[in-house]
């Protein structure tokens, strides 16, 4: 294990920013520090580079007790969401500057930051200054900086918040190749669920101050460990007293045995997937499914069905009834079948 | 490594992008900007308004120094060149440069470390502290030197009788002067400095450390090339304050001719004494060593865009 964090609390005056968190994070992976802003995740990242310190409780890095350390004997990259470029320097400049300070060798930093910005493609930008990069231009410049030091663990805060939904996208696609590349144990904050989900070899859910769960992002996704996982990865429709994904529910023309009957209050075609809300005694319940599958029921809206959770589908004890799930259809363009 | 260079340089144009925002639910695109009034076609308000202030600037600083220039050179170069042959007026000149300079480097050192301190750190008292900043700025400099001559005075001063015990003359001798000017100085360097410092945040500082920087090469790499324009500017005017004060260095110097007189205490002494043209050469001076400080800096300052 790569990183160690026990036992650890973190207040902000009254807020409780961090609960008693104890996390292992595996070494050579992609780890996701998942959860809704202001769950402490981030803090969590900063107690690990030693930009903050916790209150008690310990952090071992590659073996060795950091709980005490600063931030400069730890030897960890951190990448923070605006950059943090050093603006009075060349991009060149900006990834020497680890080199730099540990007195390296000219010729060697040279051919490292060489190295470095073909890596993250900005070999012909060496001589600007940061304020004439892009945004994404810009993160991989951090991105390099941090990697120049060869650090034992690699942080990254929210390191695509700042950026646009395409170039997030595309930084995201890049940092995980890149990651096959360069295997160095990397931990990444974000409350973007798709993204973890996508990039992530290891998801850790954090909200309010704690651990609600750790997994692959199938094991999150299929074993949700409780109510708050199951909701923040994915979709969820509640039937009866259950949280279910909306593609894990069947509809029956005839009772099987063990299903809820309903009446089809609405179909919304949406590309491939199919939405039906169906309304089942005074709830509504979310049923996706494919377009084949649709037309191989033969039914529409008023249509009497029976609904039933795919047998071995995950499901969850709802803690909070789901709000109303019509409000989640609309908020996209919903094209009638 | 052939597939990562996909999205190789292609994000160059992201950043002017303008993004539709989501305001309590409602999508707002910003539209193009209002067009602005073209600069070089003022209507007749901005005409009476230049006015004014080209006016209100020339009958308070332009004309009364001009006029002080074209005084200084009423007979040619004799005036100044009495200035330099009169040995008391050259130790007058360079008592005021030499204590400038000192007050300066104190000013600069204490200035860049206060600043820190006030923007870097929380602390119990640090807004009173900053109030506290600015009292030479607000306090008469005749009242600076008297609450100095009553800390230091060798009779009876706080600090004074100790300080006379070992030897050591504060006032009526140059260490009060140097107090003095440091003291009336002391706000212009931290107010240049902490605006910039609050501005730039502590996420580069933060970097530098992660990158394995300690606490000095973090100040010297990115503290301080941050705020080297701010410091620059905070440097110039304390020199030019150093140079011209008066009321608080009049009260602790005794005004000793060729020891503690300063050359501002030169200039009234030989207005006093009707040697206007000597007063007009020696204010020359000053003024001439203020203004070359700030044209200096105004040409060698890059401009906003550069930075």
């Amino acid at each position: 294990m790569s990183i160690e964090v026990r036992h650890v609390d973190k207040r902000f005056g009254d807020f409780v920013a961090l609960d008693d968190v104890t996390v292992s994070i595996p070494t050579g992976q992609l780890t996701a520090l998942l959860g809704p802003s202001g769950g402490g995740k981030s803090t969590l990242l900063r107690i690990i580079a030693g930009l903050e310190h916790a209150d008690s409780g310990a952090i071992e890095i590659e073996g060795v007790d950091a709980t005490y350390a600063s931030p400069q004997k730890r030897n960890v990259g951190f990448v923070f969401q605006h950059y943090a470029a050093f603006k009075h320097l060349s991009v060149a400049r900006n990834v020497a500057f680890g080199l730099e300070v540990r007195k390296r060798p000219k010729a060697e930093i040279k051919a490292r930051v060489a190295e470095l910005l073909d890596l993250v493609h900005l070999g012909q930008f060496a001589d600007r200054l940061p304020s004439q990069l892009s945004g994404g231009q810009r993160q991989r410049m951090a991105l390099a900086r941090a990697l120049a030091v060869e650090p034992k663990v690699l942080l990254l805060d929210e390191p695509f918040g700042a950026l646009d939904a395409q170039v997030r996208k595309e930084l995201r696609d890049w940092l995980r190749k890149l990651h096959d590349e360069v295997p160095v144990t990397t931990v990444f904050v974000t409350h973007d669920q798709e993204e973890a989900l996508e990039v992530a070899d290891e998801i850790v859910v954090i909200s309010h101050g704690r651990v609600e769960q750790i997994g692959s992002p199938d094991q999150l996704y299929d074993e949700p460990a409780n109510d708050f996982v199951m909701r923040f990865l994915g979709p969820v429709t509640q039937l009866g007293p259950l949280l279910v994904r909306p593609h894990d529910l069947d509809l029956l023309t005839a009772d099987p045995g063990g299903a809820t009957s309903g009446r089809i209050v609405r179909v919304a075609r949406i590309g491939f997937e199919v939405r039906i809300e169906v309304l089942v005694g005074d709830q509504t319940v979310l049923v996706t499914m494919t377009r084949t599958e649709y037309g191989a029921l033969n039914i529409e809206e008023g249509s009497t069905v029976w609904v039933r959770v795919t047998p071995g589908a995950p499901t969850v004890e709802a803690v909070t009834p789901l709000a109303d799930v019509t409000a989640l259809a609309e908020e996209e363009p919903a094209v009638h079948a | 490594m052939a597939d990562i260079r996909t999205i190789a340089d292609d994000t160059g144009g992201e950043e002017p992008r303008t993004l539709p925002v989501t305001l309590a639910g409602v999508e707002y695109t910003p539209g193009p900007r209002p067009p602005r009034r073209r600069p070089g076609k003022p209507g007749p308000g901005r005409w009476v308004l230049r006015l004014i202030v080209v006016a209100y600037l020339f009958f308070l600083v332009a004309w009364p120094v001009s006029l002080v220039v074209k005084n200084t050179f009423a007979d040619g170069f004799s005036d100044l060149a009495a200035v330099f042959d009169d040995p008391d007026t050259m130790a007058a000149l360079w008592l005021t440069v030499r204590i400038a300079v000192v007050s300066v480097v104190i000013n600069t050192v204490f200035g860049v470390g206060m600043s820190i301190l006030l923007v870097r750190y929380r602390f119990p008292g640090r807004r009173a502290l900053s109030a506290l900043i600015d009292l030479p700025l607000s306090v008469s400099p005749i009242v600076v030197g008297l609450a100095l001559v009553l800390v230091y005075n060798s009779v009876d001063g706080w600090f004074g009788t100790a300080l006379d015990d070992r030897g050591i003359d504060v006032i009526f001798a140059w260490p009060g002067i140097l107090l003095a000017t440091t003291f009336v100085a002391l706000p212009l360097v931290i107010r240049e400095v902490v605006p910039v410092l609050e501005e730039i945040g502590t996420e580069q500082e933060q970097a530098a450390h992660s990158l394995g920087a300690g606490a000095w090469a973090t100040f010297r790499r990115i503290t301080l090339p941050s705020i080297k324009w701010a410091l620059v500017y905070g440097v110039v005017l304390s020199l030019a304050r150093a140079l011209g004060e008066f009321g608080a260095v009049k009260v602790v110097s005794g005004n000793v001719l060729g020891n503690t007189r300063t050359a501002t205490l030169a200039v009234e002494e030989k207005y006093l004494n009707f040697d206007k043209p000597g007063a007009y050469a020696v204010s020359f001076l000053l003024v001439m060593v203020a203004v070359s400080a700030i044209v200096v800096v105004a040409l060698i300052r890059p401009g906003k865009k550069d930075r």
